[in-house]
């Protein structure tokens, strides 16, 4: 059964499992891929991410993966490229977030693309320009120098413009990111990022790995959104296994997924108020977010539940009483949620800091192919997890009604008041969950089929997360590919900040709480 | 100059020395308290010092002698301002080497040599936190002095000792005037001490940094001292509005007993104070920086209503 998008001459196959609705496809040529891309932008579709593999080893050449989100779900399409000269065309003239997934590709694969922006992305300078870690024939990597490396920023000139470089290292505990501000005075002209400082070559680590193993490592990607990548990863799996997990599992699932959700809210509820000086409310925050932890570290064994989510299904069961005390501490920080969004709503000073802050706008979101929680603050609905047209949510959420929060202003309150509707709408869905739990297994067994493929979509709380597996013929991980919602969300924050002034940053930065450890990789 | 007078302004050093780093530590308490999060102990701010003190002194790279010397004038200068301003007696030998305008200006030099030693390391950071720094001292300089100003008048004299000693020994009077310059003292001393909403002393986001973004650099002994200055001058504004403000209990002329008297009516006015502060630090967030220039205006606008008030209403023509 296989279908075509837009009138585009690839043919496209629905993957098996439980998971997202994906397509799948194999694009003859770097034209049609190109041709695809433009389609789908047409279309209103965005680019999900895009990842290089060497298949040498495997007897081809290269292989480009391009995923494309579209309002129908995702299309995952493969373009082989020769072994000598791997090049395909510059996807970033069509979605700008192409840039620096291809910059990266280019510096872990060595699969070129033609024009566009061909600085380095995740190289620094600590392993050679002709030397690619992702390739079977690398080897380990050791003894380069790793010399000071001068990155090409964008110099912005005139009377009274200067640069303020900030980072990597940071005058608090926090990842580290350099930041290049152009400004006049405290006015902000441009900023650049420049991220890659924390590449431990995760992906290097997956291959050749068991599923299982590779699992603890995709739930390791980006700590605070370790069960969204561990479901995808696993989702990954069971497409590319022909397995579907059972329905008692989804929910555990769901049910995680949206404590994880939950918890990342608050912590950075609380943290948007201490940006502003407003300690009183970091405090409070911190206070629900420990008891939230606490009771994941009673009924699921670890804080931020790692490794509860498995190919298959899930590692743990919970029992009629573990139910209800989720659903009973769901009404108990429900009621404290409400009365501290009261405080925050009335607090002049603290909207006054919030309001107009770091605005993007719709058609910018659209442009940057941005997902999650930071496009539906301006006013673009999109969840993964709800309803649309010509779209089906993934079990269980199909059955759950979520209703995706929206605000149109796009600012820092608007992010603000789409995390305070995010953190009920996930509390209402907890408790539906927890009361509807079906019974059954938790977990089936899985056999990996060898040369098998697939993609796993999960909506985690910053956005799309999305994990793309490969076997090989023993059914080891040949490659695998997490992508973070932040390699979509870093560029808007560069737009976000232009309209603001200098010590505005850190506050429109926190309201987005991008993941460096998710895209250095 | 006599001996009790020498004694009462060595003891009102000493106890600047000894209460200026405990008020910090009380205004950090309570803050804690407000918060809902167990506070710190009282004596937090003498650890630090200590442990500061204790430390090796790193410096950056093409630092002047310049940035070496600025901690110690910054030290010197509100250690005299802690001096000058009543405390406990208005008989201060030293309070006829300074007046009013002048411990505004030894706030300014102070301001000066930070901002100046700030842009001397040549970091991005210190000349956008110094660049502030000019930015709020400007519109706070004013404000203040409008305020000793409307003091000034009741008094006849920009003396300090002497504005004290009228304001507190003289009949009680109700001055609607120093109701104005009462409120935009509070403002000014938000502004300059570096609180919320102005600045925020406990923020470790060094772009939204004023006074922290200056003193990244410092470190050791030289740190240490700018965190002494910085307490010397919370105590310093403090004492100096409680005795504008709240002059009672203040010894005057030479009484050695009234001295031993006024020590626990200062300490109970500062823990006071300290509370008060802590509580505004708590209820409001950090304005835009763009917001300080609104804040301090109305700041100068409500000193010069008191100046005016005072003008108008209160002098028999």
């Amino acid at each position: 059964m296989t279908m075509q998008f837009f009138d585009e001459p690839i043919d496209l196959t629905p993957q098996p499992g439980a998971g997202s609705p994906v397509w799948t496809g194999v694009a003859a040529s770097g034209e049609d891929l190109q041709s695809f891309a433009i389609a789908a932008h047409r279309h209103g579709g965005r680019l999900a991410t895009l990842w290089g593999a060497d298949r040498r080893h495997l007897g081809g050449g290269f292989r480009l993966h391009a995923v494309f989100g579209i309002e129908a779900g995702h299309v995952y399409l493969r373009l082989d490229l020769p072994a000598d000269d791997p090049v395909y065309p510059d996807l970033a003239g069509i979605f700008p977030a192409a840039n620096r997934l291809q910059r990266a590709t280019r510096d872990l694969v060595g699969i070129r693309f033609s024009g566009g922006d061909q600085r380095p992305w995740l190289r620094h300078g600590a392993w050679p320009a002709d030397w690619f870690p992702l390739r079977h024939d690398a080897g380990e990597g050791r003894g380069f120098d790793n010399p000071p490396s001068d990155y090409d920023f964008v110099q912005v000139g005139g009377e009274g413009a200067h640069e303020i470089p900030v980072g990597p290292i940071h005058a608090g505990i926090i990842e580290p990111g350099h930041f290049r501000f152009s400004v006049i005075g405290e006015r902000v002209l441009r900023l650049e990022q420049r991220l890659g400082y924390q590449h431990k070559g995760v992906e290097k680590l997956m291959a050749g790995r068991i599923l299982d193993e590779g699992l603890r490592i995709a739930g390791r990607v980006s700590g605070d959104s370790t069960c969204a990548y561990a479901w995808a990863y696993s989702a990954a799996a069971e497409a590319a296994c022909g397995v579907a997990p059972p329905a008692r599992a989804l929910s555990l699932r769901a049910l995680m997924l949206e404590r994880e959700r939950v918890a990342n809210h608050l912590g950075d509820l609380g943290a948007l108020g201490n940006d502003a000086a407003l300690a009183f409310g970091l405090m409070q925050f911190l206070r629900l977010k420990e008891d939230w932890l606490r009771l994941n570290g009673r009924l699921f064994g670890h804080r931020f539940m790692m490794d509860r989510i498995v190919p298959g299904g899930v590692a743990l069961d919970l029992d009629a009483a573990a139910l209800r005390e989720i659903v009973d501490q769901c009404d108990a920080i429900g009621r404290e949620v409400r009365e501290l969004r009261a405080i925050y709503d009335e607090h002049a000073g603290l909207q006054d800091r919030f309001m107009t802050t770091g605005i993007i706008d719709a058609d910018l979101a659209r442009e940057l192919s941005l997902t999650g929680m930071a496009a539906r603050a301006t006013g673009i609905i999109l969840d993964g997890r709800a309803w649309r047209q010509g779209y089906t949510p993934p079990s269980p959420y199909a059955g759950l009604g979520v209703r995706p929060a929206t605000d149109e202003r796009g600012d820092v309150a608007a992010r603000v008041a789409v995390r305070f509707d995010e953190i009920l709408e996930s509390l209402r869905l907890l408790r539906e969950v927890a009361v509807g739990m079906p019974s059954g297994e938790t977990r089936v067994e899985m056999a990996p089929a060898a040369g098998g493929s697939g993609l796993g979509v999960v909506e985690a709380w910053r956005g799309e997360v999305l994990v793309g597996i490969e076997l090989d013929d023993g059914g080891r991980i040949a490659r695998a590919h997490p992508h973070d919602p932040s390699w979509q969300a870093w560029p808007a924050l560069e737009f976000a900040v232009l309209k603001d002034i200098v010590p505005d940053f850190p506050l429109i930065n926190k309201s987005f709480n991008l993941s460096y450890s998710g895209q250095d990789l | 100059m006599t001996v009790a007078g020498l004694f009462g302004q060595l003891l009102a050093i000493v106890l600047a020395l000894v209460l200026a780093p405990l008020l910090t530590g009380w205004v950090n308490q309570c803050r804690a308290w407000m918060q809902n999060r167990s506070a710190p102990p009282l004596l937090q701010s003498y650890y630090m010092l200590h442990k500061l003190f204790l430390k090796d002194v790193v410096l950056a790279h093409g630092t002047s002698s310049f940035f070496r010397t600025a901690p110690y004038v910054i030290f010197g200068c509100m250690l005299l301002a802690c001096a000058i301003v009543p405390t406990l007696s208005t008989d201060l030998p030293l309070a006829p080497s300074a007046d009013t305008i002048a411990l505004v200006g030894v706030f300014g030099l102070a301001r000066i040599f930070i901002s100046l030693a700030a842009m001397d390391i040549g970091t991005s950071f210190g000349t956008l936190g110094g660049r502030r720094e000019m930015l709020i001292g400007f519109l706070a300089e004013p404000a203040l002095l409008m305020v000793i100003f409307t003091t000034a008048l009741i008094s006849q004299s920009t003396s300090v000792a002497t504005i004290v000693e009228t304001l507190a020994h003289r009949d009680f009077v109700i001055y609607p005037s120093l109701a104005f310059a009462g409120v935009a003292f509070t403002f000014v001393s938000f502004a300059e001490n570096a609180r919320v909403p102005v600045d925020n002393p406990a923020t470790h986001l060094e772009l939204t940094m004023i006074h922290e973004a200056m003193i990244l650099e410092y470190s050791g002994r030289h740190l240490a001292l700018i965190e002494l200055a910085a307490s010397l001058k919370l105590y310093a504004y403090s004492c100096l509005g409680l005795a504008l403000f709240f002059p009672w209990g203040i010894a005057a002329g030479e009484n050695p007993l009234g001295l031993l008297a006024a020590i626990p009516m200062l300490v109970f006015k500062l823990a006071v104070g300290g509370a008060f502060l802590a509580g505004i630090e708590t209820i409001n967030a950090k304005m835009r920086i763009f917001r300080a220039p609104e804040f301090l205006g109305t700041a100068f606008l409500l000193a010069v209503l008191g100046l005016l008030v005072r003008l108008l209403l209160e002098t028999r023509v």
